[in-house]
């Protein structure tokens, strides 16, 4: 018995009906009639901690240059999914994925990828500022300087900081310290940082969600300009967030307390806000629960 | 219905008002009664210091002079007596001891906090650490005695300044990596993720951004551990500390003496030039570990002012 059809199996006797696990099946595979170049492929990646399993067999198309948003209820392994594409998930002692994630050509779950090699071209943006006890110069030119990046450090600096929309505000005090910046301008520190080692996947997780209404959207701004070079992965709570900037929408659903995370529904993102194919997915986006 | 509940709780909450009895005069009372308390506290601390100082300068300040602090000690003419070579003896162990514990213990938090996996022979090495830091210091002397002193006499030159470096070193050691990894674990998990997430290796991550955020209170805890170490006197005593040495101290394998072990010898004469030269040899040492600490004070506030 393969790893699906077992995890088939599990879903016959646990009473989940046949539609629901035709639509599991079926959820990761890009919409008809898409055309657009893939960015990463995720086929049933599951993750753990520990012995707990916290995510269960997603299977994904990113689409390059475009947003994907991943929504739904807390604690349905919506980070931990996504923490799993950059190769972060495993820094948790204990924690540990399955599956593969395809990247170009490169899965980066196979025997000798190096996580270290893989996070640099798939970046990450947390849900809390986190800038480094540093300049704000040095908060971007760091991650560069180590990757070997032999250029004009100045002038990634400031087109880094002129992506993520800070520059005008930080220009005059590239020396002071990044934790003099306010916690919006943190957070688009952040992003700066991330876009200055030139990745070719940016991952967010709920990037906005501890900012004030202006810095968000300062932040969603950011965004729509970043997909024009950058495949970007997002998690979000806020559902019209979700709507606004992205592209395509997963729908991330745990049936009952204790059970792994499941990707519920995927589509593009008009699909899913207006016509989804399943329940718990209309009843999400509608504000009925979660 | 919204409306409602909220009528019968604005009703509920006016019911209970009538059952607050207070008496702020009370409340106030015990206020004030704990400030003075840990007032009083805090104070007792200085009171004591400030007692012991103004006895010792009292009795010492006789031979406080540039002469005492430029001469040898002499049984002969104890009124010509001086600290010197002790002084300078001290000033040897606290570079050497600073030298030697302060990349180990530096080295062995970063092990502890960043490194170890979460096994059963880590967890027995961070509680025989713990436990290592309330061992009395003359068994450290003991140990010293015989690894450094006898067994690595080729090494170390016998009872040389360095042996008593090394043994003043595993002294503070334990102290130094309890302070060190609480330093590094105040670091919050998101600074290291931010380095990952960057393609940091883990090495990059800890030379750039956790050991500078653990440096100020990596620097607290050097502070109070060297001063412990250059105001001990049993665990040299034991690995040989002169007595009385003709010269002073050049180099790390030469002889030494140290003030602590000094004072201890004065002390133990019974002529009253000899309290004296003690008490004169107190105060030089607690300037001694003024000036110290003064100095890594500096250094951790411009570290915080940096981070």
């Amino acid at each position: 018995m393969t790893q699906s059809e077992r995890t088939r199996e599990e879903q016959r006797l646990t009473g989940v009906s046949r539609d629901r696990r035709e639509g599991r099946r079926d959820a990761g595979r890009p919409p008809a009639g898409d055309n657009g170049t893939l960015g990463m492929k995720i086929q049933d990646l599951s993750a753990f901690y520990g012995g707990f399993k916290a995510v269960t067999d997603v299977s994904m198309d990113i689409r390059a240059n475009k947003v994907t948003a991943l929504i739904g209820p807390s604690g349905c392994g919506k980070s931990t999914y996504i923490r799993c594409l950059n190769r972060m998930h495993e820094v948790i002692p204990g924690a540990r994925a399955e599956g593969s994630v395809t990247l170009g050509d490169q899965d980066i779950y196979a025997k000798g990828s190096d996580p270290v090699v893989i996070r640099r071209r798939v970046g990450m943006v947390f849900q809390k500022p986190n800038p480094f006890s540093k300049s704000i110069y040095e908060n971007v030119a760091w991650g560069a300087r180590i990757n070997g990046f032999r250029g004009d450090v100045d002038e990634l600096v400031e087109r880094s900081l002129r992506q993520a929309a800070l520059w005008d505000e930080v220009k005059d005090r590239l020396k002071e310290s990044g934790y003099g910046l306010s916690g919006g301008q943190q957070q688009r520190l952040c992003i700066a940082r991330t876009l200055a080692v030139e990745p070719e996947v940016i991952l967010m997780d709920e990037p906005a969600s501890a900012l004030d209404p202006v810095s968000t959207q300062k932040i969603e701004d950011t965004m729509a300009e970043l997909k024009k070079s950058y495949t970007v992965v997002i998690v979000t709570h806020n559902m019209q967030q979700a709507a606004r900037i992205s592209d395509y929408t997963g729908f991330f659903y745990i049936v009952n307390m204790g059970d792994p995370g499941r990707l519920w529904e995927f589509d593009e993102t008009e699909k899913i806000f207006s016509n989804p194919e399943r329940k718990e997915t209309e009843d999400y986006v509608t504000g009925r629960f979660g | 219905m919204a409306q409602t509940s909220k009528q019968v709780e604005r009703q509920e909450g006016g019911a209970r008002g009538s059952e607050f009895k207070t008496s702020m005069a009370t409340r106030y009372g015990f206020d004030r009664a704990f400030s003075i308390l840990v007032t009083v506290a805090a104070l007792v601390g200085v009171a004591v210091l400030a007692v012991l100082l103004i006895d010792v300068i009292g009795d010492g300040s006789g031979r406080l002079s540039l002469g005492f602090l430029t001469s040898f000690p002499s049984q002969i003419f104890p009124e010509n007596s001086g600290i010197y070579p002790a002084l300078i003896g001290s000033l040897w162990l606290l570079a050497l001891t600073a030298i030697i514990s302060v990349p180990l213990g530096l080295g062995a938090a970063v092990y502890l906090e960043e490194y170890a996996a979460d096994t059963r022979i880590n967890r027995m090495i961070e509680i025989n650490i713990s436990n290592l830091a309330g061992v009395p210091s003359v068994i450290y002397g003991l140990l010293g005695l015989g690894i450094f002193v006898q067994l690595l006499a080729p090494l170390t030159g016998g009872a040389s300044v360095l042996t008593g470096a090394l043994t003043l070193s595993l002294l503070i050691l334990p102290v130094l990596i309890v302070t060190t990894r609480e330093a590094l674990r105040s670091i919050p998990r998101s600074i290291r993720e931010g380095g990952y997430a960057l393609g940091a290796t883990r090495w990059e991550v800890i030379w750039s951004h956790l050991l500078p955020m653990a440096l100020p209170g990596a620097l607290t805890g050097m502070i109070l551990a060297l001063s412990r170490a250059i105001g001990e006197a049993a665990p040299i005593l034991v690995v040989g500390a002169a007595a009385y040495q003709t010269y002073t101290t050049a180099g790390p394998f030469d002889g030494y003496m140290a003030l602590p072990t000094q004072i201890y010898d004065w002390i133990s004469r019974p002529q009253d030039v000899f309290q004296e030269l003690a008490a004169a040899g107190i105060v030089v040492i607690m300037a001694v570990l003024l000036v110290a600490n003064s100095v890594a004070i500096v250094l951790r506030n411009r570290f915080q002012q940096r981070s």
